[in-house]
């Protein structure tokens, strides 16, 4: 905390209010945009009762992003151990509340919505992360023990998460870790042996497996032979998907939604639901927008002079496109089903609320990205 | 520095690899979702479609039947059913239970129900009671926040207004058997009826309808949503029958008061048929819901036969109403004229037999005329032996016997018209002279239906015209009608001696069916009675003084009579049978009588089959 009272912003506010990545916050706008219009949809042609929650949470988390974004990434470079450790606290509790509860547990009800720290980890991990490779040498990321510590943090969550059970974001907090590994610089050949020891341990992962997880991959390796049960949805997603064509069934008449043959569609299935209705052209709008908001990612990292703000928005970037990644190709059958939301579309706050976090950070990151910043 | 480079080297690299993947991820899932929805749009569209579209068949409603005036004879009657949808109903059994309080619902089908229902898709309805009363359904109606899961529909059932009256002309209808599925889509309905008997069955395709189709939007579980399109179902066609239904009422009714008996009533120049009765009758209502296995017993035990339609089924020895034919036959041959005369001592010798007239003392001399007015034995015992029995068969033939009608109810019987090939074909035996003389008089093997007798009286008395018999005036829009035969070649000279001969068998009082005559003004009757033997009434029983009313019922002989109205121009003919009812005087024509009057009074031939209906 030495630096603390050292840090003073070179730029006046306006100066850096004009820094912020404007073109940025406009791919959010018509991106939440569009999440809205389909919730809209999903609930018949009402605002309630999704529409409506989710711009209320968007506002707030609209400001929580400028706010984040206009606080200086000293700052969050002097929180990312503290936030770590809150987030680490955090599952611990879930966990304990899991044991105490019965089965999988993976929310703290804050009253107004709930709250799911894996959510969060996976930011904390980045930012841990980045701050760790921050003052890294080259010759430092080849020493192994250099990153035995980078290993616990990344493992400690993901082993939380897992024990909830939710092996769908304990995966995610893995690979982002992974991803911020190999934005640092770390060997290729330990990623080469990474791969092969998962590939090694699948048949023995397997084993761990719990059942509902198990039919889920056969599921998803042959969803016809059980249209009716666990292959149901991917099923359903993919008729709903295919069946709206070029030009899409129109707004509000998407049948396969609107009668229920489309389950949790404004969740994990939303984008279905947008592709049913807006078509082929509405789906590869999205799909484009996508695209321009994961090229901030390399965009902002290029442009910033330390180590920190380059990692921060390379891993959150990342994060952002595995998310997108994830859940889409899911709906559309190309991996098996899990539970991951669109972020800024499904419905749900932690995910909404996670992804303008991560924006925020990432604004942040080019904001201040001449600050000097100390090596350690 | 060098080390900066290197490390901003890797760093560029590593970003670029990072980014490179990002974008191929989005390559992937637009590739993806171009192969979903450009590659397999269209076969995505349709298997959406086939997951929310049913489509659904509307029952159509059946044509109805009705008389030459338009009196309904079958018709369609709502049929409110109160049904269970068990995916609605959180607690069947106790949505049943509370039905209990409101209408008559036994336990037995309350099981019933339940069972069924674990049969079917939970969205599938189950029938729990059929015909319910409007007020029932009311109490339903009123009560059904009350009754989760319980829902009113309407169907339609079949009613026959005129019931046992004119149940052997109009059928019923009943569940299609195995055998009768021809593959019309409209036969797979729930409960779809067909014609099984009469003319719900003779006409049965035309009145089927054609059924609609609705397509329903169902969401996942099922449920309808709502209708799409609709093609709405065809009503089958209507058929119009030649019969008056008050003449028809009335007849029954007469035949009531006898144990067993049927009547026809033909119009003697177009054939068209105003009343067909056969008593005992049956309720055709029964068979349109469920009968119980002992009233299913009793019909078929019934002696009298109920299920039978005797006016035209009914095969009996035509008896002393044959004997115009063998007259005409005598005239046609030559072997008699109008002066001709035989004497008759009360019985005829032909060889060692003795033929008996049925007066004791004989008539005397009597001409042609006279023996049909006296029906005397003798003569045509006389007259037999001249002509022969394959030119007796030959005439009978010409004048309806022995051969079906081509009549619409598949019921009809030929009879029988014997002749020597006939014999040989059937018995291998040669044929006996005495089998002539007793066919002669209408015995032996000679059979006939009431409805050939009809027919046999109107091509004496029309003319000489060939008429057939018909009781269809139209299906939908086409007529179905009759109005002119084949002239035979009859000598009309013939005709009239004959029609002499009958008008005085009820007019003079020398008739055997004086008794019987027609008295009011503007009105009257002729024809010719016959009482036909069912068993042989051998000489010791004779002897002994056996008279025919102290047989058993089933041993008694039958009374005929076959009538036409008005004398002059006869227009209506009539053919009456009382089984086992004795004489035909004594029994037949009093009932014919009855009945051209009735028919006189109604004139049905004044007016024209009914056409041009609203449906």
């Amino acid at each position: 905390m030495m630096g603390m009272i050292k840090i003073q912003s070179d730029q006046g506010f306006m100066d850096r209010l004009s820094h912020v990545n404007w073109g940025l916050v406009f791919l959010i706008l018509l991106v939440s945009s569009i999440g809205f219009t389909a919730l809209y949809s999903a609930a018949g042609g009402s605002f309630t009762p999704w529409a409506s929650r989710q711009m209320m949470r968007f506002v707030i988390g609209l400001i929580g992003m400028f706010i984040i974004a206009l606080v200086d990434i000293r700052w969050w470079f002097k929180l990312a151990w503290p936030i770590y450790f809150a987030g680490f606290v955090l599952l611990v509790i879930v966990e304990i509340m899991g044991q105490v509860g019965m089965g999988a547990q993976r929310w703290i009800n804050l009253g107004f919505m709930q709250l799911q720290p894996s959510e969060l980890m996976k930011i904390a991990v980045v930012m841990a992360l980045a701050r760790y490779f921050h003052a890294a040498t080259l010759d430092d990321m080849r020493r192994l023990t250099f990153l035995v510590i980078p290993a616990l943090v990344i493992l400690a969550p993901v082993a939380l998460v897992m024990l909830q059970p939710d092996l769908g974001t304990s995966l995610m907090i893995l690979f982002a870790g992974a991803a911020m590994l190999f934005i640092a610089g770390a060997s290729i050949r330990l990623f080469i042996g990474g791969v092969a020891l998962a590939v090694a341990s699948v048949p023995i992962g397997w084993h761990f497996l719990h059942d509902y997880q198990k039919r889920r991959v056969m599921t998803f390796l042959d969803p016809e032979s059980d249209p009716l049960g666990a292959g149901y949805h991917i099923t359903q997603s993919k008729i709903a998907l295919g069946s709206g064509g070029i030009k899409g069934k129109g707004f509000l008449d998407g049948s396969q939604s609107h009668l229920n043959f489309l389950p949790e569609k404004q969740t994990d299935f939303i984008f279905t639901l947008w592709a049913e209705e807006w078509g082929f052209l509405g789906g590869m709008f999205l799909l484009v927008l996508f695209g321009f908001m994961f090229m901030y990612g390399p965009w902002i990292a290029m442009r910033a002079r330390h180590n920190f703000g380059r990692y921060l928005a390379m891993g959150l970037s990342v994060n952002f496109s595995l998310y997108v990644f994830i859940n889409i190709s899911m709906v559309m059958g190309l991996i098996p089903v899990v539970g991951a939301p669109l972020p800024l579309i499904s419905y749900g706050g932690t995910a909404m609320l996670a992804a303008l976090i991560g924006f925020g950070l990432m604004m942040s990151a080019h904001v201040y990205r001449d600050s000097k910043m100390t090596r350690i | 520095m060098n080390r900066d480079t290197q490390s901003a080297k890797v760093f560029s690299r590593r970003i670029f690899i990072i980014g490179a993947l990002q974008a191929g991820t989005l390559a992937i899932l637009g590739g993806r979702l171009a192969w979903l929805q450009i590659a397999n749009g269209r076969r995505y569209k349709m298997l959406s479609d086939k997951n929310r579209i049913n489509v659904k068949m509307l029952a159509p409603s059946r044509g109805l039947i009705v008389d030459r005036f338009g009196v309904p004879l079958a018709v369609n009657n709502q049929n409110f059913r109160v049904l269970i949808i068990p995916e609605q109903a959180e607690d069947m059994e106790r949505s049943l239970r509370t039905l209990q309080k409101f209408i008559e619902l036994d336990d037995k089908k309350i099981e019933q129900v339940l069972a069924r229902a674990k049969k079917t898709a939970k969205f599938v309805p189950v029938e729990i009671k059929d015909e319910l009363t409007w007020e029932e359904v009311s109490k339903i109606e009123v009560n059904l926040p009350e009754l989760p899961g319980l829902s009113i529909d309407v169907g339609e059932v079949r009613s026959y207004p005129a019931g046992s009256s004119t149940a052997h002309i109009i059928g019923y209808v009943g569940l299609p058997a195995e055998a009768d599925l021809d593959g019309d889509p409209v036969l797979t309905l729930p409960g779809f009826k067909i014609g099984k008997t009469g003319i719900e069955r003779s006409y049965d395709e035309q009145m089927r309808g054609r059924a609609g189709a609705a397509q329903v939007e169902v969401n996942v579980v099922g449920r309808e949503v709502r209708e799409l399109n609709v093609q709405e179902s065809v009503q089958g066609q209507r058929v119009v029958l030649s019969i008056d239904a008050q003449l028809q009422n009335m007849m029954q009714e007469r035949l009531a008061q006898e144990k067993s008996a049927s009547a026809v009533v033909m119009d003697a120049h177009s054939g068209a048929i105003y009343g067909l009765a056969s008593y005992p009758g049956f309720d055709p209502n029964l068979f349109t819901h469920t009968m119980s296995a002992e009233q299913w017993e009793a019909l078929l035990a019934n002696p009298a036969h109920p299920l039978t339609n005797k006016a035209i089924a009914g095969q009996y020895p035509p008896a002393s109403t044959f004997k115009m034919i063998t007259a005409l036959a005598g005239m046609r041959a030559g072997k008699i004229t109008a002066e001709r005369t035989v004497y008759c001592p009360g019985f005829y010798e032909y060889g060692d037999n003795r033929f008996h007239c049925w007066k004791k003392g004989g008539h005397g001399t009597v001409n042609v005329v006279g023996a049909l007015m006296h029906s005397c034995d003798t003569y045509f015992y006389e007259l037999a032996t001249e002509i022969g029995i394959d030119r007796l068969a030959q005439t009978a033939r010409e004048l309806g016997l022995g051969q079906k009608l081509d009549f619409e109810l598949n019921e009809e019987r030929p009879g029988l018209v014997p002749d020597k090939s006939w014999k040989m074909g059937q018995f291998a035996d040669v044929w006996h002279p005495g089998e002539t003389i007793v066919a002669s008089i209408g015995q032996g093997y000679l059979q006939a239906t009431p409805l050939q007798l009809a027919v046999m009286t109107a091509r004496f008395v029309n003319g000489g015209y060939a008429v057939k018999p018909w009781v269809t005036g139209y299906v939908g829009g086409r007529s179905y009608s009759k109005e002119t035969w084949p002239k035979m070649s009859i000598d009309p000279y013939h005709l009239s001696v004959i029609k002499e001969g009958m008008d005085k068998v009820v007019n003079d009082k020398e008739g055997t069916a004086y008794g019987s005559r027609i008295e009011q003004a503007g009105y009257g009757m002729g024809g010719k009675t016959g009482t036909a033997q069912v068993t042989r009434i051998s000489m010791e029983q004779r002897a002994a003084g056996v008279l025919n009313e102290d047989l058993p019922w089933t041993q008694r002989h039958h009374g005929l009579f076959v009538g036409y109205a008005p004398l002059e121009n006869p227009r209506y003919v009539t053919a009456v049978v009382v089984e086992h009812g004795g004489g035909g005087s004594a029994v037949a024509a009093p009932l014919a009588k009855d009945i051209l009057l009735k028919t006189q009074q109604r004139n049905p031939a004044a007016t024209n089959i009914k056409t041009g209906f609203s449906t």
